[in-house]
Formats: structure tokens, C-alpha cells, sequence
């Protein structure tokens, strides 16, 4: 059975469309960039872009092939020495000068963000880009000081790395990669997502702007194989990738005994805590913001949540309110709540979920479908009831909108089932108990546990899980660990 | 007539009992003369599958006691082996090629490095650890975690200061450990489950196997169970063995690049930066308001 909500209007009142403008040029071939320039592809293959809630052709990209690869890689290769070997505060000010860039040019990194990918410019214009400028702000800093961030040794540079990022935050991704390898005197070959390379491309932009030397960070693009051809060069000291756990599980393997070292951030189940002594309001809003933003394209995305089983009725109430209140549609628009589903595929995949939680049993609360574009790609956010810990809503990563609601009794309960999952990523607790919000996070298989809060990100703090999620952390202190070589370990 | 000696029956350590292998199997060592100098276990898959079982056990408890404690533990272990070191010297020596002053400084070496382990229980935290200035009202610090089952595949020289390093880092963090001793001088492992069980450490937090180390490789890599692997002068196939295992659960695997005189530098054998890479860092936000 499906339970459908009917949209809720402020005062009877509709907003209007507020679109923000697309005038921004966009380069209709799109070349790779290495050594410091834009180039062809070698392998004379390209690729086409579209913006996902249009379904409209954007540009073409190159389609970087294996002697497209093997030039970026030589190219970081023969730039490595020589940024190791500028001062740390030197190669600082480089990563200062990219941040302010960045800061500059944001309107535009965020219109192109959301048309390429599809999310709700206030969220690409909030969200994404100021932290993508932290980011590299924050890592530019680290530059001449790395030996205080482990004592008693010293720290050298890994080399060139090889860095594979995903669709679901392009440029936070690429900026979380790049930045804090250059910093560490790295030089880095950055492959983005097939779906997502324009905001990618038009980082190195910037790197030109800036004058950062040649060779230093280069990009290039492609699917699948490219990434591969990336990851298997025998002159990358380095990979670091950011996806799905499955492919994450097929580069460990791949790197088995080369001596490259690895980081991965990869998949996610992440349970949502909620004692019945939480402030229910603002935890509803931590649930939402838990597995809607971003239409759910996120690793770390709430997407199981576990009620105390006194406060369901209450919570579904709520909750059921607050879907009805969300604004699917044109992500340009700046009250757009959920965007367009990145693409075909993926919009096929959660429809698969959904169906499958269906067909196991459990019952379906869906806001009302027609304001949905007629093109693009759109998934009405949603939630399941009566969901059992078997159901495969409630085991596997779904990425995309969608809820898996569950109960427990104890504290213990709860935890328990939050742990059983080979995932490990993130967790939320939303109690006003302080002493039990600390034994829950400690207690807790995660990464990162927001307490009283969900979905929150800063350069300061760093990211990454426990179990299948991956190994190494991104963001703070903790960040620079996988981009330095210690002695003695 | 001169008096029959009582030799000692060498066993497995698990669960904190000294069992003989399921398998009945015994390994022959030979002395560096090359006379038979002992019969140690020949340890099996299921013997590293029970002692998993044993480690995984202990780990709520020893994750969960303070480090103080922990750290006296591991203090008492070094105080046991002090001791007992001219036993363990003359273990060392039995079948590694060394003197009675290097498998003396052998086994100094190892309480050193225990007594250096002890003292990191309660200050890894501070040390790996911070609290991070966010952009928001939110209090925001990182600190690290246990992992739980570490395997250590402890080097074939030097013997026992080899397996106590690879012991000392992940079992100071918290972690158990599960441990194939050296192939080929596997006497100083086979006695040392005796300093644990004198030492209060809880049964099952560290196991002690002896037998063939390629043998359960591959099983060690692949069980699920295990969350962590530490080893130190693998050979490149037996890498990609372990790494390749390692994959499907996702083990963090570290080789350790001592060697040499490094073992017996305890400021690089007992860094917080070879224990740093069994714990898994988890950062806590809260929100601060009125």
C-alpha cells in the first residue's frame, strides 16, 4: 500500500518559479588538462554531458584513453620534485590564491555545479562551493606546518596520486582530494565522474589563473576505464578514491602488492538514532536534511532511521508533514528542495529500491507526484514503514531519496542494530541526555556521529568510516595523514 | 648418573588456556647445531579460527576498561618478562644465531618496548586526537577507536622483540590480537603466553599460535572476522596474498617497514604512528547553544 501526501502550500499561496540565470559560457568541447594546458584527447574519443533535470545535451568531454593517462601521469610525475621542494609556505600560497579564486568565481561554480549535476542551487551555492573554497583555504595553511601534525616524525610527500572522485558533490570532492595533496607536496592526476566533469575542468581554470606550476594537478576524464588506466599506472604512488564499496573492494585488490598506498571513502548505511526524549522537532528536521539533501546522493546520508518506539506515531506525523512541505523541481530554482536525480541510471536504481521495499512487504509514504517535470530525471522524496532488518531497503546502499523506518526499545537495541551493517560511515543520535548522547556516539560503529545534528561538513573536521565504508579520513588534521610518507612506519 | 631433565611441552595460547592444536599436528625445530631441540604445535585453520573467536570475545571489555588500567597490565607484562629473561634469552638462542649478550639485549629490548607500549594506553588520544575549530556553532573533536580482531604475523628475526612490537601497538589501543608467532624460531612465542596469563591480561586478548605462517596466510587475510593485519618482512607474494585477502571485508593491513637495528630503536618501533594505524579516528558533533 502506498500512503501519498498532499503537497503543503504556505497560507494557500504558491511560490513562484526564481529561477537564478544560466548565462554562463560553457565550452562546447571540452578537453583534458595536462601538464598545465588544455589538450586533446589522444584517443580522439569524447563524450556527451547533459544537464539531468533537462535531459538536454550540455557540451562533449574528452574521453581520456591510456596514452592520454600515461602523459597526465608523467606529467605529475616530472612536476613533483620540484613543488616538494618549494618551501611549504610557498606552496601555500598557492592554495591560498586558488580559495580566493574560488570565492570569486562562485556563482558561477554553482550554477554550472547544479546544471551539470543536478542539485538545488542553494545547495551548490551554500553548501558545495564555500566549502570546496574552505577547503582548500584550510589545506593551504597545513602547507608549512605538516611537521606539527606528527610529532616525533618526520613527514615527506607520497608522490604522484592518483585521485577518482564521484558524481554526488564533483567539485567538494575534487577540492577535497586536491588540496590536501598539494599541500603535502603531492602532485595529483584527478579523474572526476563521467556525469559531473564541467565544474572539474573549470577548476583548471583556475589553477592556470593562479599560475600554479604545470604538471601539479592535472585533469582528466572519462568513465570507468579511464579511472582504471589511472589507478593502475605504475609511476602513481598514490590512489585515493571516493565511490562505491564495490569498486573500492576491486582497487584493493588491484593495488595488492604494488606498494601504492590507498585511501578509499565508499559506501553507506547510516543509522539515525531518535530517543524519545529528543527535541522531535528539530530531529525531524535532522532527518530530513538526513536523507534528502541531495536527493539522497550522498554516502553519508541517514538513510536508516531507528525511532524509540514510544514516539513513532508522533514522528511519522511529523515527518509525514514536513515530505509534504518539500519542493521537488528545477534545481535552478532557489526554493528548489530536491533536485534532478543525476541520471538514468541511477534514477532506475532507486526505482528498483523502492519496488523492492514494495514487494517485501513494507509500506510506502510518498508526497504527491505532479509537480514533476515532464524531462529530467525526478524521484519523489519517500519513506517505508514496517520495514524488517532484512529488507534490502534496509541493508544496501540506496542513494537516493528514500527512508527506511524502524523502531527499537533500549539503548543497547539500538545500538546493535545500528552496527550490524558492513558499512560504517556516519551515525546521528538525537537525545537531550548528555551522558547518554556520549555512551551511544563511543558505542557506535561510525566515522563521524552527529549529535543532535545530521549532515554537517567542514574542512576542520575530518570525514571517512569505519568497516566496508573505507579506510583514511578527509577533512582536519587527520586529512593530511593519507598524503604523507612517515619514517619508521 | 646425571639427572633426566623435565622438557616443557610447548603449546598454542587461546582463550587463555595453553591447548595443544585441534589438528594433532607438531612441528620438529632444530636447534642451530641441527639436533632436534623441541616439538612445537603445528597450529591449524581452526585453530586461528577459534582463537579469532576468543579475541573477538575479549575485545568489549578490553576496548572498554580505562586506559590506566590497560596500561598497568601492559606494565605488569613487561615486569613478568624481565623476570623471566633468562629464559626467553635462552629460547632466542636456541635456534637463532646469537650470542648470550644479543639474546640478552634481545629480550631487554622487548620489556623496554612493552614498559614504552604501557605508557601510550592513556595518551594516544591526546596525541592522535584533537578538537576541531569548525566554521559554526558546533563543538566538533576527533578521537581514535579500537578496531577490534588485529592479526599479527610477527617477523622470523628477531623473534620475540619482533612479535612484541607488532603485539604491543594494536593491543595498547585496545585492540586483541591474535598472533602467528616466527616460522622458524617459534620457542620465545610458545612460552610467551605465559607472561600473559601471569601478567592479568584477560583471556582471549591475546593469542598465541605456532605452525606454518604461509600455511594460514590466506586464511588470515580473508576472515571476517579480523579487522586489522600487522606483519612485518613479508615476501611480496605473501603481500599480495594478505592484501588481496584483505579486500573483501576490508582490513586495514599495515607491513611494517622495521628492519634491523630499527627493532631495537624503541622511539621508532613504539611511535604512536605505528599504532595509529589500528584505530579508526571517529569525529563527534554537537551542537552548542543555549
Amino acid at each position: 500500500m502506498t500512503i501519498t501526501t498532499q503537497p503543503e502550500t504556505v497560507g494557500g499561496w504558491d511560490y513562484s518559479p526564481a529561477p537564478d540565470n544560466t548565462k554562463i559560457t560553457i565550452e562546447q568541447k571540452n578537453k583534458l588538462f595536462i601538464g598545465g594546458k588544455f589538450v586533446s584527447p589522444k584517443s580522439r574519443s569524447w563524450f556527451a554531458t547533459i544537464n539531468p533535470a533537462t535531459e538536454e545535451k550540455l557540451a562533449d568531454i574528452a574521453c581520456a584513453g591510456r596514452a592520454d593517462i600515461d602523459a597526465a601521469v608523467r606529467s605529475a610525475k616530472s612536476a613533483q620534485p620540484k613543488w616538494s621542494r618549494l618551501s611549504g609556505t610557498e606552496r601555500a600560497k598557492y592554495l591560498y590564491r586558488i580559495a580566493r579564486r574560488i570565492q570569486e568565481r562562485a556563482r558561477e561554480f554553482a550554477i554550472l555545479e547544479t546544471m551539470d549535476g543536478g542539485k538545488p542551487i542553494k545547495e551548490s551555492r551554500d553548501v558545495d562551493i564555500p566549502l570546496v573554497a574552505q577547503h582548500f583555504f584550510y589545506y593551504a595553511g597545513w602547507a608549512d606546518k605538516l611537521a606539527y601534525a606528527f610529532p616525533g616524525s618526520e613527514p615527506s610527500p607520497v608522490g604522484v596520486c592518483a585521485q577518482i572522485i564521484p558524481w554526488n558533490f564533483p567539485l567538494l570532492m575534487a577540492a577535497w582530494k586536491i588540496a590536501p595533496a598539494l599541500a603535502c607536496g603531492n602532485t595529483s592526476v584527478l579523474k572526476p565522474a563521467e556525469t559531473t566533469s564541467l565544474t572539474a575542468l573549470r577548476l583548471a581554470e583556475v589553477f592556470q589563473e593562479v599560475g600554479l606550476p604545470d604538471g601539479v594537478a592535472n585533469i582528466v576524464t572519462g568513465a570507468g576505464d579511464t579511472g582504471r588506466f589511472l589507478a593502475e599506472h605504475k609511476l602513481v604512488n598514490k590512489v585515493a578514491f571516493t565511490g562505491s564499496t564495490e569498486v573500492g573492494k576491486l582497487l584493493m585488490r588491484e593495488t595488492a602488492g604494488t606498494g601504492k598506498k590507498l585511501t578509499l571513502e565508499l559506501g553507506g548505511k547510516s543509522a539515525n538514532i531518535i530517543f524519545a526524549d529528543a527535541a522531535i522537532d528539530q530531529a525531524v528536521e535532522g532527518i530530513i536534511s538526513g536523507i534528502y539533501f541531495n536527493q539522497g546522493h550522498v554516502c553519508c546520508a541517514g538513510s536508516r532511521l531507528f525511532v524509540e518506539e514510544s514516539i513513532l506515531e508522533e514522528v511519522i506525523h511529523k515527518l509525514t508533514q514536513r515530505l509534504g512541505s518539500l519542493r521537488v523541481g528545477d534545481p535552478l530554482d532557489k526554493n528548489t528542495d530536491l533536485g534532478a536525480i543525476n541520471s538514468l541510471s541511477q534514477l532506475e536504481t532507486v526505482e528498483r529500491y523502492i519496488t523492492s521495499g514494495i514487494q517485501e512487504g513494507a509500506q510506502l509514504h510518498r508526497a504527491n507526484e505532479q509537480r514533476l517535470p515532464s524531462k529530467g530525471y525526478w524521484c519523489n522524496p519517500c519513506f517505508f514503514t514496517d520495514v524488517q532488518p532484512s529488507h534490502t531497503i534496509a541493508r544496501e546502499e540506496i542513494f537516493g531519496p528514500v527512508l527506511s523506518v524502524m523502531t527499537f526499545r533500549t539503548p543497547e537495541e539500538a545500538i546493535a542494530r545500528a552496527n550490524n551493517s558492513p558499512y560504517g560511515l556516519a551515525a546521528g543520535v538525537w537525545t537531550d541526555k548528555g551522558s547518554k548522547i556520549f555512551e551511544v556516539a563511543k558505542q557506535l560503529d561510525a566515522g563521524i556521529i552527529w549529535c543532535n545534528t545530521y549532515n554537517k561538513f567542514d574542512a576542520a573536521s575530518p570525514f571517512g568510516g569505519f568497516k566496508e565504508s573505507g579506510f583514511g579520513r578527509e577533512g582536519g588534521m587527520q586529512g593530511l595523514r593519507p598524503y604523507v610518507r612517515l619514517g619508521g612506519v | 648418573m646425571s639427572r633426566l631433565t623435565v622438557a616443557k611441552t610447548y603449546k598454542l595460547y587461546i582463550g587463555g588456556k595453553f591447548s595443544r592444536t585441534e589438528s594433532g599436528r607438531s612441528i620438529a625445530i632444530e636447534d642451530v647445531k641441527g639436533n632436534i631441540s623441541a616439538h612445537i604445535c603445528h597450529g591449524s585453520r581452526k585453530d586461528f579460527r577459534e582463537a579469532v573467536e576468543s579475541a573477538t570475545k575479549a575485545f568489549d571489555s578490553w576496548s572498554d576498561i580505562t586506559g590506566y588500567l590497560r596500561g598497568q597490565i601492559l606494565y605488569r607484562m613487561a615486569e613478568m618478562l624481565e623476570g623471566r629473561r633468562e629464559e626467553f634469552a635462552s629460547a632466542i638462542q636456541t635456534t637463532q644465531n646469537s650470542t648470550a649478550a644479543s639474546a640478552n639485549k634481545e629480550v631487554d629490548a622487548s620489556v623496554d618496548c612493552l614498559v614504552r607500549f604501557a605508557g601510550w594506553t592513556d595518551k594516544l588520544q591526546q596525541v592522535l586526537g584533537c578538537a576541531n575549530l569548525v566554521a559554526g556553532n558546533y563543538y566538533n573533536f576527533t578521537v581514535p577507536q579500537p578496531q577490534g580482531v588485529v592479526a599479527v604475523i610477527a617477523p622470523k628475526i628477531p623473534s620475540l622483540l619482533g612479535l612484541i612490537t607488532l603485539i604491543g601497538a594494536p593491543l595498547c589501543a585496545g585492540n586483541t590480537i591474535v598472533a602467528l608467532g616466527s616460522d622458524t624460531n617459534p620457542i620465545p612465542t610458545a612460552i610467551f603466553g605465559e607472561v600473559c596469563q601471569t601478567s592479568d591480561v584477560p583471556a582471549g586478548v591475546i593469542n598465541l599460535l605456532t605452525g606454518s605462517q604461509s600455511e594460514l596466510l590466506e586464511h588470515v587475510a580473508s576472515h571476517r572476522q579480523v579487522a586489522g593485519i600487522y606483519s612485518a618482512a613479508l615476501r611480496k607474494k605473501d603481500r599480495i596474498v594478505v592484501e588481496q585477502g584483505a579486500a573483501d571485508s576490508m582490513k586495514r593491513v599495515r607491513f611494517s617497514s622495521l628492519e634491523n637495528d630499527d627493532w631495537y630503536d624503541g622511539s621508532i618501533a613504539a611511535s604512536p604512528w605505528n599504532i595509529e594505524p589500528f584505530v579508526e579516528m571517529k569525529t563527534i558533533w554537537h551542537p552548542s547553544a543555549c
